[in-house]
């Protein structure tokens, strides 16, 4: 037998725990290689969002969360509306306006493709019966569609589209003919606005014979840029590009929206690159955002408010004085600092300064506790006394923190001598019991859909509001309403600009709601994401993103 | 053995019948209406009321009723998760072969990581080297996996910029779910970007397999480290040794044999430890499995998935721990010969 010669023990065990350590080391180095950018497949795109969206369809929905998943990545709208606030071409190319200004005729686009789908393939090009389709569905109560997905339209019947439009007609395949009831200036941005989106007609025929009515908001299909491809509540939605697209098609092969409500996990994954765009960063981490290079952060001027609405049907908040008093004991200064971190400006209207209806000439409610407790003398309420303050459990753009807000608001009012109470509930029942009217003052806001000085009213403090449960002061006057509807029926904007002086000052007497502040808007993403032009009107889109 | 077997098996039955009798209970014991738990609809008329607790067995004695759940089950039929509407069967199909993926995992570093280090730390009793591993060790077994995780996190992912902080694989790629266990599923698919969809799984399962494995691998190296100690002392070690066979061989051959079989049913007997240490690790990683699954559906008092999770995590652990014990005792003749003589 060979002799052979034998390792020592002590040499083999070292070669033993080098060899190891080796083989550990190469195998992590192997899945670190490249980790990051580099092993993204084709042209794709991660969009954090902060919450799971309630419908596929933005015409049953009012939360921007919804909005951002649907509007502008699977829809398109008849009229677009651009920075400026201009009315643009959308699926009409032209339309025209008769001289009663009681009628709209809009030309339709030929050649508009709608979605092929693994679930829905179209056999013809969106026409005028899509169009009305997509608008009966809204104002036809007995229209087939009408009543799925619950039967609310809150945007339409806030803005009292049912009482505005008679008819709906398709003249010839590719001509709509709208006819209103009265001549309203604020139309074409009503029509332009993140929830007028247009459905197939053929695909809902075909779902009616297929007995899956619902599926027309949860499997949408449109003619939008992307098209759906699958969802998973609470952790995805998957988009494809949508190849036929009448427009310039979208440079993105694939969209994600990756559902990831904590904040700070957003602003994580965005630092390590598994988000490329995220929604809502917080104020709070503005600065470290600034500071990193792989980052960039948009900021705009927001067309929203965060106000404190008083329930007015509920004593003591409906007397103006008790109203007028707990505005005065807020120390807005300190909720600038503590809860925007400076991202917002003080609101002295329900309307931004830079709308071009603002009127510049309101009184300043200044914080002085020496007035309130006066006026609550004068409201014979010099105990004071207690009410429920309701703060919204979600962070929205026009409000970072709203738990955080009513805290301070609650340590403010103690020292006049009012006892607050704090209501939160999660989102779904908080919706439900504040359009049930069931609170005393609650932390909200609005952020525009359109340019029109309208959308600050109308839906937020207006009658037609309250009963369709969007008006979170319980707060009618018809003096107010008829200055809303006059300002409606004339086109010229100085004369328009009068009546909504008008409007601001009645509020600004009444404070049915006391404007807080109106928050910037931002946007992070990664530096390497080009085209992600913020919109100042509602929802993000990604057409025309695309990855360096 | 086989009356053993036998006996673990009627074992398991007379267990599973009390979790399905518990987790049948839980929607007459927490507060609230049985048909609204079950269906979550709010204001029903009388009528619809009636038909509803009637298609749900509610209006049978609790005994029909437990029979009824009993045969659903057995027919996959687990009822519908109020938040998403999916069947709740399905949804544990999805989500549980992902939290046994990351405990697989972890299972393998523990075992790889955890048997050399233990027998050089026995091997090398009292040096510098042992007592490092030991004073480590301590480390690991107390520290708490949370904070441990997010440490991670904080270094590896948010610091450093190596790994991701979350899920499973890039939702960019689109990877066809068969067994759901997302490194075969990769090698299954037939996409061009497989080896870049691999190396992304990979990327992701790092930290949490690691942050799981902390506590087996600290078990597996004391267990580990115990048992040699007591090994290199026995007579058949020192017989070895006095015949001239070297000490690598004596380690290779006759020592670590004979220390895996303690360490294995240390390992088996830490299944439950690993589930729930399973359910924290998902919860910070995002991980998609049943324990980050269960939790968000305790959040949303969502009840059927409650029920079902529940059932399918406990019948997991009990089935592991007999089938554990079954393998053990076949492979142990010392063990197989005490129950043969008890029984």
């Amino acid at each position: 037998m060979p002799i052979r010669r034998r390792q020592s023990f002590r040499v083999r065990l070292r070669l033993a725990v080098l060899g190891s350590i080796t083989l550990v080391t190469l195998t992590l180095a192997w899945m670190l290689k490249d980790y990051g950018d580099n092993v993204r497949p084709h042209q794709g795109l991660v969009y954090c969002s902060e919450a799971s969206p309630e419908t596929f369809n933005p015409q049953l929905g009012n939360s921007s969360t919804t909005v951002d998943a649907t509007t502008h990545q699977i829809y398109d709208r008849l009229v677009d509306v651009d920075a400026e606030g201009n009315v643009r071409p959308g699926l009409a190319y032209k339309w025209q306006i008769s001289r009663d200004k009681k009628s709209y005729k809009f030309s339709l686009r030929q050649g508009v493709n709608f979605h092929h789908t693994d679930f829905f393939r179209p056999s013809r090009t969106m026409t005028s019966e899509d169009v009305v389709f997509s608008f009966s569905r809204i104002l036809d109560q007995n229209h087939p569609y009408h009543s799925i997905g619950g039967g609310q339209y809150p945007y339409f019947q806030g803005v009292g589209l049912g009482n505005l439009i008679r008819s709906v007609v398709a003249v010839d395949p590719f001509t709509v003919q709208f006819d209103l009831l009265r001549p309203d200036a604020s139309f074409l941005t009503t029509l332009a606005t993140d929830f007028a989106v247009i459905l197939s007609a053929e695909y809902g025929d075909w779902l009616e014979r297929r007995r899956q009515k619902p599926l027309i908001d949860t499997k949408p299909i449109g003619t939008g840029p992307f098209h759906f491809v699958s969802y998973r509540k609470d952790s995805y939605i998957k988009y494809r590009r949508h190849p036929a697209y009448w427009g310039p098609p979208a440079k993105l092969e694939r969209l994600v929206f990756d559902i990831t409500p904590p904040p700070s996990a957003r602003l994580g994954k965005l630092l390590t690159g598994e988000c490329d765009v995220i929604a809502l960063p917080s104020a709070s981490e503005m600065a470290l955002l600034r500071k990193n290079e792989n980052v960039r952060l948009s900021i705009q001027t927001g067309l929203n408010v965060g106000y404190l609405a008083f329930n007015t049907q509920h004593p003591p908040l409906d007397n103006v004085k008790v109203r007028r008093a707990i505005a005065h004991a807020i120390n807005r200064d300190r909720i600038m600092a503590a809860v925007y971190f400076g991202t917002a400006t003080l609101a002295n209207s329900v309307l931004p300064p830079v709308s071009w209806a603002f009127n510049d000439s309101l009184p300043f409610v200044d914080y002085d506790p020496e007035t309130s407790k006066a006026l609550l003398a004068e409201a014979g309420l010099a105990e004071g006394f207690e009410f429920e303050l309701w703060a919204p459990p979600i962070q929205r753009v026009y409000n970072p923190s709203p738990l955080k807000m009513a805290q301070l608001i609650k340590d403010d009012l103690a020292k006049v001598g009012i006892k607050t109470q704090i209501v939160t509930y999660d989102w779904q029942t908080f919706r439900r019991n504040l359009q049930a009217g069931k609170h005393d003052a609650t932390l909200l806001g609005w952020m525009a859909d359109t340019a029109d000085p309208d959308n600050f009213f109308r839906p937020v403090l207006s009658c037609q509001a309250l009963s369709h449960g969007t008006n979170r002061a319980q707060w009618c006057d018809f003096e107010f309403d008829r200055l809303l509807n006059d300002a409606l029926s004339s086109s010229d904007r100085s004369v328009r600009k009068h009546y909504y002086e008008d409007v601001q000052e009645i509020i600004s007497k009444q404070l049915p709601v006391f404007p807080l502040a109106h928050a910037l808007r931002f946007q992070a993403h990664r530096s390497n994401i080009k085209g992600m032009g913020l919109n100042p009107y509602g929802g993000i889109r990604f057409s025309e993103a695309e990855r360096e | 053995m086989l009356i053993y077997t036998l006996r673990k098996i009627n074992l398991f039955i007379f267990t599973f019948v009390g979790l399905s009798l518990l987790s049948f209970s839980l929607i007459h014991i927490v507060p609230g209406d049985p048909v609204y738990l079950l269906t979550g609809l709010e204001n029903l008329s009388e009528e619809q009321y009636q038909t509803l607790s009637h298609q749900l067995y509610l209006d049978r004695p609790f005994i029909l009723q437990y029979f009824h759940y009993l045969g659903n089950i057995f027919n996959g039929e687990w009822g519908y998760s109020l938040t998403s509407g999916e069947s709740v069967w399905v949804e544990i199909k999805q989500t549980f072969p992902a939290t046994l993926e990351l405990v697989f995992y972890a299972l393998v570093v523990a075992m790889l990581v955890g048997l050399p280090i233990g027998s050089l730390a026995a091997l090398k009793k009292e040096s510098i080297t042992d007592h490092t591993v030991m004073t480590l060790s301590l480390l690991g077994i107390s520290i708490p996996v949370f904070w441990w995780g997010l440490l991670m996190i904080m270094i590896l992912a948010l610091t450093l910029g190596w790994l991701p902080m979350s899920g499973r694989l890039s939702l960019l790629y689109d990877i066809e779910p068969v067994t759901n266990l997302i490194l075969i599923d990769i090698l299954l698919s037939n996409q061009d970007y497989k080896e870049a969809a691999f190396q992304n799984a990979l990327a992701h399962l790092v930290m949490p397999t690691l942050v799981l494995a902390t506590v087996p691998t600290t078990q597996v190296i004391r267990t580990t480290r115990a048992t040699m100690l007591t090994l290199l002392k026995k007579n058949f070690i020192k017989a070895a040794q006095a015949r001239g066979i070297g000490r690598w061989n004596v380690l290779r051959r006759h020592a670590l044999p004979n220390s895996l079989l303690p360490v294995s049913r240390q390992l088996g007997l830490q299944i439950s430890t690993l589930m729930t240490g399973a359910m924290v690790t998902e919860n910070i990683f995002s991980w998609p499995g049943i324990g980050k699954w269960l939790v968000a559906s305790l959040y949303q008092r969502d009840y059927p998935a409650i029920q079902g999770g529940l059932l399918a995590v406990s019948t997991f652990i009990i089935l592991a721990t007999v089938i554990n014990d079954l393998l053990h005792t076949a492979s142990d003749p010392i063990a197989r010969k005490t129950y043969n003589a008890a029984s």
